[in-house]
């Protein structure tokens, strides 16, 4: 037992567990930062009083939404840096971790133009109108009153996309980034199958510490920031 | 202002008494589906005039005051205010709708603002005011609704009574030709009606132009130059309060008033 236990101790000598999972931290930080802007852009469109920009919206959100992210992925890979030649760093590894923030992004905006969607649901429509009715037209109404309202009763469900978001970051392998943990996972189990239930209860573990955390403080935030009506 | 001193008795009710034409509706009609909610309106109110819309529960009346400030679009006609007929959309009607006061049933206070903050908001935002100057006019405000010492507290920290006068100095706060009340009493328990009706009162007695969706005869009969019956989307009576609460014409106001006054 002692013998397996110091043998197993030596992979992490060999791997560089923490660092793996350092990348899809990363991964995710920068990605969370670059849809819930454009998720917030998309949402906005969707509730705008423009038609062209309300389909164009639901069109890139349903589409997207309905993709796997693998596909998504796959198809920067092999469409748009294999085929279009189209790079984003001449720095091989940075290129492949800046393509992989760009997949994870335009999926998972999707999800947060839903959940900023589902807070703007929790505003009354009376606000809207009080906030036309002083002489604010679209978007200060939307800045000033109607988003503040939304994000702070979409805090629950962005939480939830952030998890997603954190445990979909495992799907960089297909853009190659092979840094990640869920690439180093399988390198690690290939020359030590001996330890892979030990392996992959590490990896599985090192998600559940990193995301019960985000739930933890979701929960919090919600309602402490919760609008009293 | 010489509106201010008359009585009861002796209200300036016929149109020539009046300042010049403030808002006019020519030919509005609306549908909901096929519920036609609003048929051929035509109503004009002058300046400094104070009109009472009463009338049944879906007679039309409260989209008739949504629709002055195109929180409602109309299907057919014309509305003007000050001489400028509403805009379809974008800045040329929020420049306009920030000219009309609006205070609804449900109050509509920014949830997650101080009070200090709903009132700010409008001057500095849209009005383009300096904060500090905006801060000391809507002081001055809270002050005169009587809830200056509420001035830093969030409006679900508030009575029904105390938000729809906060609601009030809002609208004031823009400085507005026109105020329209959709309903300002009918969310509030019985005991804080009061309290916003002497708010409304006091206003009236200035000079302002309002026009009050409202079943408060008292303040028709303390406040109104003139009451508008409406019933089934049509304007069916106008007369003066005395007049309309004493001796109606129509046997549809005679049916409403009936139901209403008798306890």
């Amino acid at each position: 037992m002692g013998d397996f236990l110091s043998q197993f101790a030596a992979l992490f000598a060999e791997y560089d567990v923490p660092g793996a999972f350092w990348v899809n931290i990363q991964l995710t930080f920068w990605a969370a930062i670059f849809s819930l802007i454009l998720g917030t852009v998309l949402a906005l469109m969707r509730i705008s009083p423009i038609a062209s920009l309300q389909w164009a919206g639901a069109a890139y959100v349903n589409v997207l939404r309905n993709t796997p992210l693998t596909v998504i992925m796959t198809f920067l890979f092999l469409a748009v840096w294999t085929q279009l030649q189209i790079s984003l760093s001449d720095d091989f590894a940075q290129n492949f971790f800046r393509f992989a923030v760009v997949g994870l992004t335009v999926y998972h905006a999707a999800f947060v133009c839903e959940a900023i969607r589902s807070g703007v649901n929790t505003v009354p429509l009376g606000q809207a109108e009080a906030a036309r009715a002083i002489g604010l037209s679209f978007l200060p109404a939307a800045r000033l009153i109607i988003l503040p309202q939304a994000f702070r009763g979409a805090v629950a469900p962005l939480g939830n996309t952030l998890i997603a978001l954190l445990k979909n970051s495992t799907v960089a392998a297909a853009v190659s980034v092979s840094t990640e943990t869920s690439t180093l996972m399988r390198e690690m189990i290939e020359s030590n199958a001996n330890y892979i239930y030990a392996i992959f209860m590490t990896f599985a573990i090192g998600f559940v510490v990193l995301v019960i955390p985000i739930g933890l403080l979701t929960t919090y935030l919600s309602n402490r920031l919760a609008v009293r009506r | 202002m010489d509106h201010g001193e008359t009585t009861a008795a002796g209200k300036p009710g016929a149109p020539e008494e009046l300042g010049p034409p403030l808002v006019e509706l020519k030919g509005v009609n609306k549908h909901f589906g096929d519920l036609h909610v609003l048929r051929d309106i035509d109503l004009t109110v002058h300046r400094g005039e104070v009109l009472v819309v009463i009338g049944p529960s879906g007679s039309g009346k409260s989209t008739l005051c949504r629709a002055i400030n195109r929180l409602e679009t109309v299907d057919e006609g014309e509305i003007v205010i000050d001489g400028q007929p509403l805009p379809q959309e974008g800045r040329a009607l929020a420049k306009l709708r920030a000219d009309v006061g609006m205070v609804f049933q449900a109050f509509n206070l920014f949830a997650h603002k101080t009070i200090l903050e709903n009132v700010t908001l409008g001057p500095v935002k849209v009005r383009r005011e300096r904060g500090a100057a905006a801060k000391e006019r809507a002081l001055a405000l809270l002050d005169r609704v009587g809830v200056k010492n509420q001035a830093h507290k969030m409006p679900a920290q508030l009575s029904g009574g105390q938000q729809q006068r906060v609601a009030i100095a809002r609208a004031l706060a823009m400085q507005p030709k026109v105020m329209l009340f959709d309903e300002p009493t009918s969310a509030l328990d019985p005991e804080m009606i009061n309290e916003v009706l002497d708010v409304m009162v006091a206003l009236a007695k200035e000079g302002m132009t309002m026009i009050v969706v409202t079943h408060e005869m008292g303040f028709a009969r303390k406040a109104a130059n003139r009451v508008v019956f409406m019933s089934d989307g049509e304007i069916v009576e106008e007369a003066t309060p005395e007049e309309f609460f004493t001796a109606p014409r129509s046997d549809r106001a005679k049916d409403f008033l009936s139901k209403i006054l008798t306890h």
